[in-house]
């Protein structure tokens, strides 16, 4: 954001011509897609996977709400036998419901929302934003994408192998002891721990790479307190990952040897406690809401400074109110777990220091609005998302409130209202980012324009989708629905129903999505390289688009003396 | 659908059956009595009457359960669910709502008036210490004003019971509750969720009925102990404001005061397996009078008589006896933290 190199003077934007031959030179097929080191490669590779698994993760909770959308048990039958089961059996399509909801989770969280972010827009436009050529250790980045493939297959092969009382892992995300360990015979829920496993190795190894290339890559002049927030928000993800990731490890280690080897860490038959699993596990679950967020609070400030043509308000508070969400981050775990039995002191020092996280939040919020506030806005459709991520999140973040009290989670706690809590937060807050993101960056990374209309178009189904499928959940919370309820009382029918209508002009969405993206790379216009105009002033929009294969063969010099701060 | 879901529950009626050591309280259950605005039949009153006199008490709608259709917190039946409530309703939301309508109108005023059109030249300000911190201190001090009321509601939720006050050991199975009067002679109540028709027959909300209600005293504090014994679950009621974790190896304590008599109904809370969703809660709240006729009748004791006895350590000694005769398979091999 602190750079005025400029397309004509950047040496970079020379390699793309001049040296066209060299900078563009790209291997062949099976070595570029399979054996990639090239950052932006992998990136698309995270991205397409990411979109993939979103897919899986988006069709299992439209089963879910079909389930949902009245009361009594009307498909799971059908999908028991549809997978291999006997439809016939209640209990197994109950354990059925239980696979959905916890695959639905561990596919969201890991496999679609941290990939995109992560592993797709932070391997495309780190690198690219500190004016590197790649990252820091490109073998590991390759390495990093295929054990979250291979964490996925594990997942879903879960699916299909017995976890109890039928097919798959049952445990909910969480993968609670003891139903993860007496409760769930069979080798699901260990196909199940080991995906997480692999899923945290490659995100470790991504953290490492991340710090490393941001640490030691960046461009003469581009010191850390003049790099776009993007990057501010990734490097502080990837702290939140080398930190939290070896927990959760450590955590699901005890699980598999207590399941399978004798140990009873979590059994208190032998001196173990169950609640010290859910310290664990909540240890790294709090930092991961971050981990997933982090990065999309970094693509809105882009978005927003861009569109206002404006540097970003207050850029040093923006950076260390990310710092401050990353370490307090670390300090409120046990607000997942009020009613587990803590003592009040706990349960007052959580209470306390969740509540302190609406600060730093409150920063950024308040700050977006500031760098909006005396510039040129132009609403092209990132901004839409971008306006619209500002809105959404403040009214999840805002029950995050509610629920950080101890004495009023004692209500709602497990029910209805978290879900709508996490689902404004992520799946309205994290993916709109997410789309805000694409949108903002898909004519870069892939070198065709695409339909501004398509994509408003999207952003007001998407929002008016969203909102109509998560906003009931706080009525059904309020009034006592718990979730992961396959069935319920009959007063819970209607704002389950109008729920699952939500999702269902969500899913539209989610269809103009797809048409967008195939008409754009089939007919699409060919990008220019700073598309957006003046506001655009990171180094990424100095390249062309695409960005030749191999750029900053020699390093673009930041001139920091118009500095944008 | 096609789907079976009757089975189970023949099942579990059985094994309530088998796991009852009184053969009144099994009289009651086997009778399976229509209740609600419809006359009690006279086959339940015979048996009624010759176990004792409990009938289940029909349930009031829209009291302890949900509404059709509802947007709001249930109807609070204990003080701290009116603080709660309270808190809730008079800080919380407002506060969140005028937030969020805060943020929205700011938002909407920048898309109007700083649009391109409008201002086609950007300012170049990115900088005012004031405004910065006058919105980092401004959250803060809303968020004190929260954390005084907040603070104050947990202390009180944790305020201990009176020492007199009536234990009810709440265990949690797969997939069915135990109520445990251990003051009362230690007997356990087995409570399993009612299929659709019986629930419906019987005047009550499908999902959350069941066939033995946990029975407690209105008007009087009460402590809840809640142990999981296999995986965990949680004990939860909302229009009590009620909810707390039934976990392996360990005894969770918290104080329960139902205002008034009724029924309330709660669901388990804790992701437990296959049949985490059927296992519903029901408390009956009685009389006290009412619900001392209840322990006589599942064959308990009162506490009162305990304290008449001439020396209080036999009396407790021979509750133990009755505890550790009680029929606990599951609870035998759980050590208690």
């Amino acid at each position: 954001m602190a750079t005025t190199a400029t397309p004509e003077t950047l040496p970079a934007h020379d390699d793309a011509h001049d040296l066209h031959s060299h900078a563009d030179h790209k291997p062949p097929f099976f070595q570029r897609w399979f054996m990639s080191t090239n950052h932006k490669d992998i990136g698309t590779l995270y991205l397409i996977f990411a979109i993939f698994a979103g897919v899986v993760g988006g069709a299992i909770s439209g089963i879910m709400r079909a389930e949902l959308a009245a009361p009594g048990i009307q498909y799971l039958g059908w999908w028991t036998s549809f997978l291999g089961g006997d439809g016939a059996n209640f209990d197994e399509t109950l354990h059925l419901w239980n696979v959905l909801i916890s695959a639905h989770g561990l596919i969201m969280v890991f496999f679609m929302v941290m990939p995109a972010v992560i592993g797709g827009f932070g391997n495309w436009f780190v690198p690219i934003m500190i004016g590197a050529p790649d990252m820091a250790f490109p073998r590991m980045n390759n390495i990093s994408f295929w054990l979250t493939f291979v964490a996925f297959c594990s997942l879903m092969m879960s699916a299909f192998v017995p976890g109890g009382t039928g097919n798959g892992a049952g445990t909910g995300w969480t993968v609670y002891a003891p139903l993860s360990t007496s409760g769930s015979p069979g080798p699901a829920v260990d196909f199940a721990i080991f995906s997480l496993h692999l899923a945290g190795a490659s995100s470790i190894m991504g953290a490492i790479n991340f710090i490393t290339t941001i640490f030691n890559m960046r461009a003469p002049g581009m010191t850390l307190h003049k790099m776009p927030l993007f990057v501010w928000s990734v490097l502080v993800t990837a702290f939140l990952l080398l930190l939290a990731l070896p927990v959760l490890a450590a955590a699901i280690t005890m699980l598999l040897t207590d399941r399978n080897f004798g140990t009873t860490f979590f059994d208190p038959a032998g001196g173990g406690d169950p609640i010290l699993y859910q310290h664990l596990f909540w240890f790294f679950g709090h930092p991961e809401v971050y981990i997933m967020i982090l990065p999309g609070f970094g693509i809105i400030s882009q978005i927003i400074s861009t569109f206002s043509r404006k540097p970003v308000f207050g850029y040093l508070g923006m950076a260390y109110a990310m710092v401050a969400i990353g370490v307090v981050g670390f300090i409120v775990w046990a607000h997942h777990m009020y009613t587990v039995g803590l003592s009040v002191n706990e349960k007052m020092y959580f209470t306390a220091a969740t509540m302190v996280i609406a600060v730093p939040t409150g920063i950024k919020i308040f700050s977006w609005i500031a760098t909006m506030w005396g510039g040129s806005l132009e609403f092209k459709s990132p901004m839409w998302w971008a306006l619209g991520f500002i809105f959404l999140f403040t009214v999840g973040g805002v029950t995050g409130v509610v629920l950080a009290n101890g004495g009023i989670d004692d209500n709602l706690h497990d029910t209805y209202y978290v879900v709508a809590h996490f689902h404004y937060v992520l799946s309205l807050g994290a993916v709109t980012a997410l789309f805000a993101g694409w949108w903002y960056w898909f004519p870069k990374m892939f070198g065709k324009m695409h339909s501004e209309f398509l994509a408003k178009l999207q952003f007001i189904v998407f929002f008016v989708g969203v909102n109509t499928l998560f906003f009931p959940m706080h009525f059904l919370g309020m009034q006592g629905m718990p979730r992961r309820y396959p069935d319920y009382a009959p007063a819970f029918e209607l704002w389950n129903k109008v729920a699952t209508d939500g999702y269902m002009i969500m899913s539209i969405s989610v269809a103009i999505f797809f048409i967008n993206v195939f008409y754009s790379l089939i007919a699409g216009k060919k990008a220019a390289p700073n598309y957006w105009g003046e506001g655009a002033t990171t180094l990424e929009w100095t390249l062309s688009s695409p960005p030749p294969f191999h750029q900053f063969e020699t390093l673009p010099v930041i001139d920091d003396k118009a500095g944008a701060h | 659908m096609g789907i079976r879901r009757t089975v189970q529950y023949i099942a579990g009626a059985a094994t309530t059956l088998a796991l009852l050591p009184q053969a009144a309280l099994a009289a009651v259950a086997t009778t399976e009595a229509p209740v609600g605005e419809a006359p009690v039949a006279e086959a339940t009153e015979a048996a009624a009457a010759a176990a004792g006199g409990y009938v289940p008490m029909a349930p009031t709608p829209g009291k302890g359960m949900p509404v059709d259709g509802g947007i709001w917190f249930q109807d609070q039946y204990s003080p701290i669910g009116d603080y709660g409530s309270w808190m809730h309703d008079a800080l919380l939301m407002p506060l969140i709502t005028v937030i969020s309508l805060f943020v929205l109108l700011l938002l909407l005023w920048v898309m109007v008036r700083y649009r391109r059109g409008k201002n086609p030249t950007p300012s170049k300000t990115s900088h005012n210490t004031l405004i910065e911190v006058i919105w980092t201190g401004v959250p803060v001090l809303i968020l004190l004003g929260i954390a005084v009321p907040s603070i104050d509601l947990l202390a009180k939720q944790y305020e201990s019971p009176p020492e007199d006050a009536l234990t009810v050991k709440v265990n949690g199975y797969q997939w069915y509750w135990g109520y445990e009067y251990p003051d009362n002679g230690g007997f356990e109540v087995i409570s399993n969720m009612l299929d659709e028709e019986e629930a419906l027959a019987r005047g009550e909300p499908h999902q959350l009925a069941v066939d033995n209600r946990m029975v407690v005293p209105a008007g009087v504090p009460i402590r809840i102990q809640t142990m999981g014994m296999d995986v965990i679950h949680s004990f939860a009621v909302p229009s009590l404001w009620f909810k707390l974790d039934a976990v392996p190896g360990r005894l969770n304590e918290k104080a329960l005061f139902i205002k008034e008599p009724g029924v309330y109904y709660g669901q388990c809370s804790e992701l437990c397996g296959v049949r985490h969703g059927y296992m519903p809660i029901a408390v009956e709240a009685l009389p006290k009078e009412e619900f001392e006729a209840w322990v006589l009748e599942q064959g308990g004791e009162l506490a009162g008589a305990k304290e008449e006895a001439a020396a209080p350590a036999a009396a407790d000694e021979g509750e133990a006896e009755v505890t550790t005769e009680g029929d606990e398979p599951a609870a035998a091999d759980v050590t208690t933290a």
